[in-house]
């Protein structure tokens, strides 16, 4: 137990601080943000993550997220085990055709108000899977989407921005 | 080492058998032709000699089929090809002598249309409702647009397996779940909390990996294959590359093996830091993922800086490698591993000397050594449970015959052994970059020049991922494009074995059994 506290306070505090991002920069991160969060729900959103048909590449910066260099919880931003807690839907992936009733049964069980944010160039374009038998490509031809996060896979530091920037009045 | 006599001694015992072998070499492996009606049979002599069925897949040309099956037996490669004609194509299925190619069949007869009579199991795998039990995307007529609806609606008709009695009940969980995960559909039989019986359901971010790669050029195959698993991406498009290196009789420059090694060992510690970092948090002993994820961030960050992208994804390519390491990175990434094996022994004693993670970890998730041999286990989940099989010692590729490295091996086969397992080889890894950055000569090629290969050339690549050994399979067809792809991650092989490791679990451990296992179901579902 010592050595765990040892380590613990040699660690110390690694994370790191994250500025607003401002409107110039969401443009060269190719972040796009069609709808703001309403001011009385910004200080806190509640995500419900969901892949659609990713690599599993987006989650495992999605993940990073939560380590201690972003700690995103302190902007009041938290991942939540049901849609039915969440404000916001994290979506990921060119939506395979698999996915696509569970996505929009997903999206139904969402309470308004809501946001789609589609995170990762499949999310956003269709990527590298594009539309087939198998694909429905963007995330937008099946729910309607608020905020794009571009990026194979985006860094955290540019889904942070976006989410940051969703929050933005 | 490798025993290539088991090929002459197996061989002697087909024709004992009546069976017909024609022989053809191939780069890397030898390709075996037989008549489809022993196909079967062929399966039954080859598990008396302890050979392991590795990879199944099939392939459409003209009025026929050509179905595959790749073997391995100490280190030596056997590729298994039959024909059958497309005007009613069925052939004795093997899945009832080695149960790794079970799933593989079922998605061969929904991919082909193919029937593999005796099978065990008639439903569907890979196809729920994206297109009907008439039609198969991987034939050659079948538009790589298919017919789809609007609205895909949901696979409601799947027989899942029942369990009855007073007190048992059933737990559906997914496809969407409760963490930042992939999707997948568990079904549950439990008594209390005890689990009877688990039953998995993948199929969900199927995307047509196999389809899509139809038509390629050699770039872009290895752009698609960089993403068949997020968490794999130089695995797999070093796979994908070795199979069209091989089929295009293009040899990669030794600076570029060493490169693509360095990537290689750096994916696989990447990933092990994060999965022993969220098995702790599994249990909730957050100290621990709050330390491996701090280290796995560390280590991504080197790679963005060395070379350009976090999950180094694209920097495999066709003929070599698309970044270089200079002499300065060289030596930072020395003081990087220096500075990780310090990190490392602080936190692993700390866990060692736990007692909360040893409670939950030992004895959970408990895989035999007999089930991990039987399914055919590979990578980690099989060397926690006493499979030794690693392909970067057994069947080696440059620059890894070059190499001297320990594999870890552990025999309890429980969630710790599987903790431990990749705590030691990340040990390994280290001491194998260290040797290959030692090794790297000043100067020297990145990448070889491509040569165009000839219309129907073939080759199959094979190298140790981070989850264990990744097959692939390339044909060329006319002007560079690619005819056929077919990359077996180690997923598919893995996946099976979390039925039975789960068994007389308790139903909140579930969780932890699966990061143990830690299978992709892109990978697996393509």
């Amino acid at each position: 137990m010592l050595r765990l506290f040892k380590k613990i306070l040699t660690t110390g505090m690694v994370t790191e601080r994250i500025k607003p991002p401002k409107d110039d920069e969401l443009e060269r991160l190719g972040i796009e943000i069609k709808r703001h969060v309403d001011k009385k729900f910004s200080g806190s959103l509640a995500i419900r993550e969901v892949d659609a048909g990713s690599c599993n590449g987006c989650e495992l910066e999605i993940h990073a997220l939560n380590n201690p260099y972003y700690d995103i919880e302190r902007f009041g931003i938290h991942f939540v085990a049901s849609p039915r807690h969440a404000d916001v839907l994290l979506v990921t992936g060119p939506v395979s055709r698999h996915m696509q009733t569970a996505l929009l049964r997903t999206y139904e069980a969402t309470p308004n108000p809501k946001w789609v944010v589609a995170a990762g160039d499949c999310a956003v374009c269709g990527g590298e899977f594009g539309v087939s038998y198998a694909s429905c490509g963007a995330v937008s031809n099946v729910i309607p989407v608020d905020v794009v996060i571009p990026g194979c896979p985006p860094t955290p530091l540019a889904l942070m921005k976006g989410l940051l920037g969703l929050m933005k009045q | 080492m490798s025993d290539a006599n088991w090929t002459t001694d197996f061989l002697s015992r087909l024709v004992a058998a009546d069976i017909a072998v024609a022989q053809t070499p191939l780069p890397s492996a030898t390709l075996w032709q037989i008549d489809a009606h022993h196909w079967r049979q062929f399966a039954e002599l080859a598990i008396q000699q302890n050979i392991r069925w590795a990879a199944g897949w099939a392939e459409h040309d003209q009025d026929r089929f050509l179905i595959n099956a790749c073997f391995e037996k100490h280190g030596v490669y056997l590729l298994l090809r039959t024909t059958v004609s497309a005007a009613k194509p069925a052939l004795p299925s093997q899945a009832t002598v080695y149960p790794a190619a079970n799933r593989s069949e079922r998605h061969t007869r929904d991919m082909f249309g193919i029937d593999f009579s005796g099978h065990p199991d008639n439903r569907p795998w890979t196809r729920h409702k994206a297109w009907s039990k008439q039609s198969h995307p991987l034939r050659k007529d079948f538009p790589v647009q298919g017919e789809p609806q609007t609205m895909t609606s949901p696979d409601l008709d799947y027989q899942f397996v029942k369990a009855y009695g007073a007190g048992v009940y059933e737990i559906p969980v997914g496809p969407v779940h409760a963490g930042i995960i992939e999707p997948g559909h568990f079904r549950f039989q439990a008594d209390g909390e005890l689990i009877l019986n688990l039953e998995e359901r993948l199929g969900y971010v199927h995307k047509g990996i196999e389809k899509i790669a139809e038509g390629r050029t050699p770039e872009s195959l290895a752009r698609l294959a960089g993403r068949i698993s997020g968490d794999t991406t130089v695995g797999h498009s070093w796979a994908a590359c070795m199979a069209m290196e091989r089929a295009a009789g293009v040899e990669i420059p030794p600076r570029a093996a060493l490169i693509r090694e360095i990537l290689a060992e750096r994916e696989r510690i990447a990933n092990h830091l994060g999965d022993v970092g969220a098995i702790c948090n599994d249990v909730a002993f957050v100290f621990a993922q709050m330390q491996f994820t701090r280290l796995r961030e560390l280590w991504l960050r080197t790679n963005a800086g060395v070379f350009g992208h976090r999950l180094l994804m694209d920097r495999v390519v066709p003929g070599g490698v698309a970044c270089d390491v200079t002499h300065e990175a060289g030596q930072s990434m020395l003081k990087d591993i220096a500075r990780l094996r310090k990190e490392l022994s602080d936190i692993v004693t700390a866990l060692d000397l736990n007692t909360s993670l040893e409670d939950r970890l030992y004895t959970a998730g408990y895989l035999s050594a007999e089930i991990a041999e039987a399914f055919g286990t590979v990578g980690y989940v099989g060397r926690a449970s006493g499979q030794s099989f690693d392909v970067r010692r057994d069947a080696p590729y440059p620059p890894y015959d070059q190499a001297t490295f320990k594999v870890p091996l552990e025999t309890e086969g429980d969630i710790a052994a599987r903790v431990w397992i990749r705590l030691k080889e990340i040990n390994a890894a280290l001491k194998l970059i260290e040797q290959f950055i030692g090794r790297l000569p000043i100067g020297g090629d990145l990448i070889a020049a491509w040569r165009t290969p000839a219309v129907g050339s073939e080759g199959l690549g094979i190298v140790e991922g981070w989850r264990g050994e990744i097959v692939a399979y390339i044909r060329f067809d006319g002007d560079n494009q690619i005819a056929r792809f077919y990359p077996r991650d180690p997923s598919i092989l893995n996946w099976p074995v979390f039925e039975k490791l789960t068994l007389n679990n308790i139903v909140p451990d579930f969780p932890v059994c699966n990061k143990s296992l830690n299978g992709s179901y892109s990978g697996n579902d393509l």
